[in-house]
């Protein structure tokens, strides 16, 4: 109710002992468009909708390479997401020339969350607002961690961050088996669109426009596909369009339910946020 | 402007004068900054090290010498980082004690604090110090030392590579520093005459030539001395193994022939 009073900046404590700043940084996140990661016993997909400003402007880039074993998937503020990949490249850099030896997954990932940890205990400063999904493959096989800015990171074999990705989750809830016994990347790539796909909002298509997927794992190094080359990962798909169009045709009931109420809760709290009066439109920061 | 390396940045004296180096407000003023790690001062002789099928041997003495006092006889020179990798270090031991330093600092920050499972191995701990000895030469302040690092690849495939003060670094199944590169190495290159036959070695004969090898150096290195440390690491059944003997002596010395020699030529018994 008096939330305001103790939201002004990072280092200060609700008296229930949340940071509100923190939690408005993880709001930032839920604003981004969805971003989906999984992972098998060998490889890790990122595939990401990426979105245009308006009808004549490029695509934000949502997938960004760390090394040739790694790349990370944002969603949130751009900006933010640059700052922590050029940290990550730097580490990585370092690893490969004083070590000679490949940075890993999990050091990466706890890195950028001290980092981000960093930043909310100290006054003046503000947390990142962007949530990544690091995707790598290493000596202890592959990985996928899911960084938030309030410095936590927890491993996952499929994630998904961004506006709608509960649907995404769902998706990845229902298939896990079969996705951490694929062997192959072709499968991966089609259950890490399929995810996505469920995050679309209604008359709107994957489009090799807007979508970005990207590979790495056991003798192969990271790969973004953009464009054209997006293309012929969506044409290994059945439809490139939302989930509850389909199920109009047929098959699932409860399924296409179960998302729409997820995504209308998703939205309620875009809704909620939206309202706050640090968050009026004029001076919202764009997030991707 | 003077282009002379050590009067870079000064007046030319054949332009303007000598240059009054009371200006610098500097009383007792030299041609060139004073530097203290420009020379050795107490100092570790020869390292050796022998790739054999499945592992490594690597010995080095407790000698600290004072130039040609033989100051300390307590100093291992042989320093385990991690589980499975020894680095030898000759050359000046205060410079020791600060690389023995970084590398146990590094075992802590990377076996203790972030715990991540990936270990640190002996390749990559070379490169560290690749880096390290490199870097302090191109400041022109170099750790005055010859270090070899024995371990074991990834794959477990025996590792042994040397690293000195100029970041200078090369591999092969034989290496000895110092001395011993002239003493010892052509000793061990007679069971490795190639790089790769190091995998018709065995332990038993690769300890040999290294203990051979240890008493010649104690015969003809005025800085050696006859107690000496070895460690063998072999790789067998899926596990390392390191075994440390610190108590080695110098053994079946032959002095005998010496109460027949007598002069240097003419003089006769």
């Amino acid at each position: 109710m008096f939330r305001n009073n103790y939201d002004n900046d990072s280092v200060t404590y609700s008296p229930t002992g949340r940071l509100f700043q923190v939690e408005y940084a993880l709001e930032a996140i839920k604003q981004g468009s969805a971003t989906v990661g999984i992972a098998s016993a060998n490889h890790v997909v990122l595939v990401a909708l990426k979105r245009n400003a308006e009808e004549l402007g490029s695509y934000q880039k949502k997938i960004i390479k760390v090394d040739d074993h790694m790349g990370i998937a944002l969603a949130g503020l751009a900006p933010d997401a640059r700052v922590l990949s050029n940290y990550l490249r730097k580490l990585a850099m370092n690893s490969k020339l004083v070590f000679n030896r490949p940075l890993l997954t999990s050091k990466a990932a706890l890195s950028i969350a001290d980092k981000a940890q960093e930043n909310t205990q100290s006054y003046g400063s503000r947390p990142y607002g962007v949530g990544l999904l690091v995707g790598g493959w290493d000596e202890t096989g592959a990985h996928l961690y899911e960084f938030q800015p309030s410095g936590s990171v927890l491993e996952y074999y499929g994630a998904a961050i961004g506006a709608r990705s509960q649907a995404a989750r769902t998706y990845l809830e229902r298939n896990l088996e079969t996705i951490r016994q694929c062997t192959e990347i072709e499968d991966l790539v089609v259950h890490g669109l399929n995810a996505l796909r469920d995050t679309l909002s209604q008359d709107m298509e994957l489009t090799m426009k807007n979508t970005s997927v990207s590979v790495v794992g056991k003798d192969q190094d990271f790969v973004v596909y953009d464009d054209e080359d997006v293309q012929v990962w969506l044409d290994k798909l059945d439809s490139t369009s939302n989930a509850r169009d389909v199920d109009e045709a047929g098959d699932a009931g409860n399924a296409g339910d179960d998302e729409a109420a997820e995504a209308e809760n998703a939205d309620a709290t875009g809704i909620a946020s939206g309202a706050n009066e640090e968050n009026t439109a004029s001076d919202r920061m764009d997030t991707d | 402007m003077n282009h002379d390396p050590f009067q870079w940045g000064r007046p030319r004296d054949d332009v303007y004068g000598t240059y009054n180096q009371s200006i610098a407000k500097c009383s007792n003023s030299v041609e060139f900054p004073s530097m203290h790690t420009q020379q050795p001062i107490i100092t570790g002789t020869s390292v050796l090290g022998l790739k054999f099928k499945n592992g490594i041997v690597i010995a080095a003495d407790h000698m600290g010498s004072y130039g040609s006092l033989l100051r300390f006889n307590n100093i291992e020179r042989l320093i385990r980082v991690g589980s499975e990798t020894v680095v030898g270090i000759s050359g000046d031991i205060s410079d020791l004690q600060h690389i023995e330093r970084l590398l146990h600092q590094l075992e802590t920050e990377e076996e203790v604090y972030d715990n991540t499972g990936a270990k640190l191995r002996a390749p990559h701990i070379h490169e560290y110090l690749t880096r390290v000895l490199y870097n302090r030469r191109s400041k022109m302040d170099p750790l005055w030392n010859a270090v070899i690092v024995a371990g074991f690849n990834d794959d477990r495939s025996p590792f042994i590579r040397y690293v000195d003060l100029l970041g200078v670094a090369y591999g092969a199944s034989a290496l000895a520093t110092g001395f011993g590169a002239h003493l010892a190495i052509p000793l061990l290159r007679q069971l490795v005459p190639y790089d790769e036959d190091y995998v018709k070695v065995t332990e038993e004969e690769a300890r040999e030539a290294i203990v051979n090898s240890m008493r010649v150096l104690y015969y003809r290195d005025a800085r050696a001395s006859d107690k000496y440390t070895l460690a063998t690491l072999s790789f067998e059944d899926g596990k390392v193994q390191v075994k440390f003997a610190e108590d080695m002596q110098v053994e079946n010395q032959s002095w005998k022939f010496a109460e027949k020699v007598i002069g240097y030529g003419s003089k006769q018994l």
